[in-house]
C-alpha cells in the first residue's frame, strides 16, 4: 500500500512538470497551428537562467523562478518574431522545419557555452530540503513546491484565458484569425502574448525541474518536450484542460510502467498509448470532431 | 524586401560554398602522417550527440598531453598536430571520419572514439588502411579481439568491463559480506550491460543472489518509481553500472527514499560532477572500481590533477585522465616506432612494456589490452576516503 | 515510351560510368567513396520519404524507424548466412519487413491529419527503437558489430537506380496522379472516386519499403549498428533533405542530399560550431526560401548528364 501511495506521489510530481510544458505547447498550437519544437529548449534555458541567478547572483529560489519566467518570456516572443512570423503564410512543413532548426540552434549554442556535461543546481534553503514521512510514504518539500506552483500557475493561466480581454482575444484568434482581425483584434500582438505566456510557464518548469532533479544540461529539453507534446496531443491539442489531463496521464502511466518493472519499455509505452488514443479518437481525448466542409 | 531576401540567401549560399572550398583545399590528400616537421594524429570523437560529454572530456585530456609535449619541443623536434573531427556520437559517421583521417589527412594513428560501439566501427577501416586506432575508454570485452580473431590495428589502454564487474562482485561478497544484491543498470549503454553481466556471474558464483534487476535509460532524471519498487525488497548491496550523470541522481533519490544499502559502481562514477549531483550526505557507503585514485599520492597522479585544474579550471574525471594517457601513449609509440608509418607505430604499440601513465603502469598483452591494476575507491561524504589496489 | 526510358537511362548510365572512371583513375579515394555511399543511402531515404511528404502531402516523421528495421534485419541475416546470397536475402527481408510494418501502422494512423500524423509516426519510430534496444536478437544497446560488408559501388548504384526508376515511374503513373490529387485536395479527390486511404497507405508502404532498403544497405556498408543511430534526429535529417530539396521534387531531394553531404564534410573540422551553423542554415533557408531549392519542379533526372540547361519539367499541375 505504501508503495502504491509513494508511486502516486511520484506520478503527481512528474505529471505536474509535464503539464507546465504541455500547456505552452498546446496554447501555441491552438493559436498558430505550429508544433513549436523549440518549446523544450525554452524550458532548458529557463533551467539555466534559474541556475545562474542562484549560483552567480546568489538570489533566492523564488527570484530565480521569476527571472527565468521573464527571460523565457522575452526569448519566446523573440523566437516567434524572428523565426516564425515570416513563415506564417508558407506551408506547415516550412514552419515545422524552422521550429526544429531553432530547437537545434538553441541546444548547440548552449552546448558551445556550457558544455554537454550536466550541472548540479546550487544548494537550496532548508525549507526546500525537508522530507516528511507519512507512514512510510516519503514526501519531499520540493515535490509539494512543484505541485503547488504548478497548480497555482495553471489556475492563473485559466484565469487569464477565460476572463481577461487578452484571453478572449487568444480564443478568438485560435478559432479564426481572419475573422478575429476583422473584429479589431491585433492578431500579431495576441500571438506574441500567447508565446510569452507559454514560454514563461516553460521557464518555470525548467527551474522546478532543476531544483527537483538537481541536474541540468543543454539537451534536457528534448525528451520532456516530446512527451509534453504527446500529452498535449493526447488531451486534444489546443485545449488547455486536455493538456492537463494528458500530462497527468502520461506522468501516471510512466510511473505505472516503471513500478511494474518494465522501466525499459517506458518511452515505448508512452508512444503506444498515444497511437492507441489517436487511432480511436483522432482529435485527442477532449477534441471535438469537426467535420470538414467543402 | 525582395532584394534583401535575395541578398541574404545569396550570402548564405556563398558562405556554404566558400567553406566547402576551404575544406577541399585544406585536405592535403594522403601522406605518411609526418609532412615536413609535423606529426599528424587523428582525433575522432563524440563531440556532439548523446555521448558528447565523454568525447569532450577525452579530447580535453588528449590536448593537454599533446600540448605538454609540444611545449617541451615536440618529438625529435617535430610538433604534434591533431586533426580533430566530431562523429556526432554516430557509428557510421565514425567510420566515415576514420576513413577521412586515414586517406585524406594521412594521420599516423587515430585516437577515439570514446564508446565501444563507435570505436568498433572504425576498426575495419584501420585494418584496411594499416593505421592503428586506439581508444582510451572502449571497455566492452570484444573490442580488440572477438570470435573472428585479433583486430591487428586496434588497441585500448583501459581494462575491460568483465574485469571491473568481477572485481566489484568479489569486493561486495568478501569485503562487504554481501549475500544479496540488486542491479540498477543503464540499459542504453553496452558499457553498463557488460559490467552487469560480469558482476552477476561472479557474485552468484560466490554464493550470492541477485534479488532484482532494474534498468534505466541514459538522460533519465526521474528514478523514483524504480527505486520505490526496490525499497520494498531486502538486499545487502546495490550494483549500479552506469555513468555519473545518472548515478549521482540515483544515489541521491535512493537515499531520500530511505535506501541505505552500500552502492557499488565502476569507473563511470569518477567525476567531480557525481558529488555535485548527489550532494555529500548521500555519498557514504559508496564504492567504485577505478583506474587510479588521487589519494594514492602517486606523484604522477598528483601532478596531473594539479596541472589539469590549472589549465581547465575543473577537476579531472576518468575520461580526462584516460584521454591524457591516451595522448601520451600514442606519442610514446610514435617515438619508439622504427619509421613513421602506421604499421611501424602499430608494432611499437603492441610491444609496449611498462608504460607509465596517470591511470597506472601497464604492458600491452597479446590481445592488445593493457595489463593494468584496478583500484576500489570508497567514498565518505562524497570524498575519496579509502582506496585498495587489486590485480 | 522510349523517350521516357531514355530520360532516366542516359543520366543514370552517365553517372555510373563517370564514378567508375574516377575510382579507376584514383580521383575518388576511400573517404570520398564513403561519403558517396552516404549520399546514395540518403538519396534512397529522401526520395522515398518525398513520395509520402511531398507527393501525397502526408507529414510522416518516422522514417528512421523503418530504416532501423531494414538495417537490423539485413545485419542479422548477413551475419548468419554467408555470401552474396545472404546479403540479397537480408536486403529483401529488411525491405519487406519494413514495408509490412509500414502497412500495419499506416492503416490506423494514416486516417490522421497533418501534425497528428507527424507525432504518431514519430511515436511509432520511437517504439521501434525501444523494441530494438530491448530485444535479445538485436543485441540491445550494444548493437551489432562485425557485419560483413557486401555493398560496393555496383550494388549500391544498382539499388539506387532501382529506387529512382521505380519512384520515377510511379509518380508518373495513375497511382502517382492520385497521390498528387490527395495532396492538393483530399475531399475533392474523394469526391471523384479516389480511395484516399488506399492511396495514402500505398505510398506509405512503398516509402517504408525503400527506407528498409536504405537501412539494409547502410548496415551492409558501415559494419556497426546501434539503436541510438535511429533516433528522432535521423528522421529529421532525412526530412530536412526532402524539404531543402523541395517538396514534390525528386531531383531536388537528390541535389539536397549531395549538397548537405558537402556542407557536412566542410564543417566536420569546425567541431564546436558545426551544429550551430547547420541549424542556423536550416532556419535561414526556410525563412528565405521556404519552397526548398527546387520547389516542386524537376531537373530532368540527369543532373550529371544534360545538367541544368535542360528545360524544366513541371510534374504537378
Amino acid at each position: 500500500m505504501t508503495e502504491i501511495l509513494q508511486q502516486v506521489v511520484n506520478a503527481l510530481s512528474l505529471g505536474s512538470i509535464y503539464a507546465l510544458i504541455a500547456l505552452g505547447y498546446t496554447m501555441v498550437y491552438g493559436i498558430i497551428k505550429l508544433i513549436n519544437f523549440a518549446h523544450g529548449e525554452i524550458y532548458m534555458i529557463g533551467a539555466f537562467v534559474g541556475y545562474w541567478t542562484m549560483r552567480v547572483f546568489h538570489l533566492d529560489f523564488f527570484v530565480a523562478l521569476i527571472a527565468a519566467m521573464i527571460i523565457c518570456m522575452v526569448l519566446g516572443v523573440l523566437i516567434e518574431r524572428i523565426a516564425y512570423r515570416p513563415l506564417r503564410q508558407s506551408t506547415r512543413l516550412a514552419s515545422l522545419i524552422t521550429a526544429i532548426g531553432v530547437s537545434l540552434l538553441l541546444q548547440y549554442t548552449m552546448m558551445r557555452f556550457v558544455g554537454a556535461d550536466p550541472r548540479a543546481y546550487p544548494p537550496l534553503p532548508d525549507y526546500m530540503n525537508q522530507s516528511f514521512n507519512l507512514g512510510g510514504v516519503v514526501i519531499k518539500s520540493q515535490q509539494l513546491v512543484i505541485i503547488g506552483i504548478s497548480v497555482l500557475l495553471m489556475i492563473g493561466l485559466q484565469f487569464i484565458v477565460k476572463t481577461t480581454r487578452m484571453g478572449k482575444a487568444m480564443r478568438a484568434v485560435s478559432q479564426d484569425p481572419e475573422a478575429a482581425q476583422l473584429m479589431g483584434i491585433g492578431v500579431d500582438r495576441t500571438i506574441s502574448f500567447t508565446f510569452a505566456l507559454g514560454s514563461a510557464l516553460a521557464g518555470a518548469a525548467g527551474v522546478l525541474v532543476g531544483v527537483y532533479y538537481n541536474s541540468i544540461n543543454p539537451f534536457m529539453g528534448i525528451m520532456p518536450g516530446l512527451k509534453a507534446f504527446v500529452a498535449a496531443v493526447f488531451g486534444g491539442i489546443g485545449i488547455i484542460p486536455g493538456a492537463l489531463i494528458g500530462a497527468y496521464v502520461i506522468g501516471g502511466s510512466e510511473t505505472l510502467v516503471s513500478s511494474l518493472g518494465f522501466s525499459l519499455l517506458r518511452d515505448g509505452v508512452v508512444f503506444a498509448i498515444l497511437i492507441a488514443i489517436l487511432s480511436l479518437k483522432p482529435t485527442g481525448l477532449l477534441g471535438k470532431n469537426v467535420r470538414e466542409k467543402v | 524586401m525582395k532584394l534583401t531576401r535575395r541578398a541574404l540567401f545569396g550570402t548564405t549560399a556563398g558562405i556554404a560554398i566558400a567553406s566547402t572550398l576551404a575544406a577541399c583545399s585544406a585536405s592535403p590528400g594522403g601522406g605518411s602522417g609526418a609532412s615536413g616537421d609535423k606529426i599528424r594524429l587523428g582525433v575522432n570523437y563524440e563531440l556532439s550527440g548523446p555521448v558528447a560529454t565523454y568525447g569532450q572530456a577525452s579530447v580535453a585530456g588528449i590536448k593537454m598531453a599533446v600540448k605538454e609535449i609540444n611545449d617541451a619541443g615536440g618529438l625529435d623536434g617535430k610538433q604534434i598536430e591533431l586533426v580533430e573531427y566530431d562523429n556526432k556520437s554516430d557509428a557510421a559517421e565514425a567510420t566515415t571520419l576514420a576513413t577521412r583521417l586515414m586517406s585524406q589527412d594521412g594521420v599516423l594513428a587515430c585516437m577515439g572514439p570514446a564508446t565501444s560501439g563507435n570505436f568498433k566501427a572504425t576498426i575495419p577501416v584501420a585494418d584496411d588502411s594499416k593505421v592503428p586506432v586506439v581508444s582510451g575508454s572502449a571497455t566492452a570485452d570484444d573490442v580488440t579481439v572477438d570470435a573472428s580473431g585479433l583486430k591487428e590495428y586496434a588497441f585500448r589502454i583501459c581494462f575491460n568491463d568483465s574485469f571491473q564487474g568481477t572485481i566489484m562482485a568479489k569486493f561486495a561478497a568478501e569485503n562487504l559480506s554481501g549475500k544479496s544484491a540488486v542491479i540498477v543498470q543503464d540499459n542504453s549503454s553496452d558499457y553498463a550491460s557488460g559490467l552487469a553481466a560480469a558482476f552477476e556471474k561472479e557474485f552468484t558464483s560466490l554464493g550470492g543472489t541477485i534479488v532484482a534487476t532494474e534498468g534505466f535509460t541514459s538522460g533519465d532524471t526521474d528514478f523514483n518509481s524504480i527505486l520505490t519498487r526496490l525499497r520494498g525488497q531486502s538486499f545487502d548491496v546495490v550494483y549500479l553500472p552506469g555513468y555519473y550523470q545518472e548515478a549521482g541522481l540515483i544515489i541521491k533519490q535512493a537515499r531520500e527514499l530511505g535506501i541505505t544499502a552500500p552502492v557499488l559502481g565502476a569507473d563511470g562514477f569518477d567525476s567531480p560532477t557525481l558529488l555535485e549531483l548527489a550532494g555529500a550526505a548521500p555519498l557514504n557507503d559508496v564504492y567504485f572500481t577505478n583506474h587510479y585514485s588521487p589519494i594514492d599520492e602517486d606523484p604522477a597522479v598528483v601532478e596531473f590533477i594539479k596541472a589539469f585544474e590549472e589549465a581547465n579550471g575543473e577537476q579531472p574525471n576518468a575520461f580526462h585522465a584516460l584521454g591524457y594517457d591516451l595522448g601520451k601513449f600514442v606519442i610514446d609509440a610514435v617515438s619508439r616506432a622504427s619509421e613513421l608509418t602506421g604499421e611501424a607505430v602499430k608494432n611499437a604499440m603492441a610491444e609496449t612494456k611498462g608504460f607509465t601513465g596517470v591511470t597506472g603502469t601497464f604492458d600491452m598483452d597479446e590481445n592488445h589490452n593493457p595489463v593494468k591494476s584496478i583500484v576500489v575507491i570508497g567514498l565518505k561524504d562524497g570524498v575519496q576516503d579509502t582506496s585498495e589496489k587489486v590485480g | 515510351m522510349l523517350r521516357n526510358i531514355l530520360r532516366w537511362a542516359l543520366p543514370l548510365a552517365a553517372a555510373y560510368g563517370i564514378v567508375l572512371l574516377l575510382i579507376e583513375i584514383g580521383v575518388i579515394d576511400n573517404y570520398l567513396f564513403a561519403t558517396m555511399m552516404t549520399i546514395c543511402i540518403n538519396i534512397i531515404l529522401a526520395t522515398s520519404l518525398n513520395l509520402v511528404v511531398g507527393f501525397t502531402g502526408q507529414l510522416a516523421l518516422g522514417h528512421a524507424g523503418f530504416m532501423a528495421v531494414g538495417a537490423y534485419t539485413c545485419a542479422i541475416i548477413t551475419m548468419r548466412v554467408d555470401g552474396i546470397g545472404g546479403f540479397l536475402l537480408g536486403v529483401a527481408a529488411g525491405a519487406a519487413l519494413a514495408a509490412f510494418l509500414g502497412f500495419l501502422i499506416g492503416l490506423p494512423v494514416l486516417r490522421l491529419r497533418g501534425d497528428y500524423l507527424a507525432i504518431a509516426t514519430l511515436g511509432f519510430s520511437e517504439i521501434i527503437r525501444v523494441a530494438i534496444n530491448n530485444m535479445e536478437i538485436t543485441n540491445g544497446a550494444a548493437g551489432q558489430s562485425g557485419i560483413p560488408r557486401h555493398v560496393d559501388w555496383n550494388w549500391m548504384f544498382g539499388f539506387l537506380a532501382l529506387t529512382l526508376i521505380f519512384l520515377w515511374h510511379y509518380i508518373r503513373s495513375s497511382h502517382g496522379r492520385r497521390a498528387v490529387a490527395v495532396r492538393e485536395d483530399e475531399i475533392a479527390a474523394e469526391a471523384i472516386g479516389i480511395n484516399t486511404t488506399r492511396v495514402k497507405v500505398q505510398t506509405f508502404v512503398i516509402a517504408a519499403f525503400f527506407a528498409g532498403l536504405g537501412g539494409a544497405l547502410y548496415a551492409s556498408y558501415f559494419y556497426v549498428l546501434q539503436p541510438n543511430q535511429f533516433g528522432f534526429l535521423r528522421s529529421i535529417d532525412i526530412l530536412v533533405i526532402v524539404v531543402l530539396g523541395g517538396l514534390g521534387s525528386m531531383s531536388g531531394s537528390i541535389i539536397a542530399a549531395i549538397l548537405l553531404a558537402v556542407v557536412s564534410t566542410a564543417l566536420a573540422q569546425f567541431t564546436d560550431v558545426r551544429m550551430i551553423i547547420y541549424s542556423l542554415t536550416m532556419v535561414l533557408i526556410m525563412i528565405f526560401r521556404p519552397g526548398g531549392i527546387m520547389g516542386s519542379r524537376e531537373v530532368s533526372l540527369g543532373i550529371l548528364g544534360k545538367a541544368f540547361g535542360d528545360k524544366k519539367k513541371e510534374v504537378t499541375r
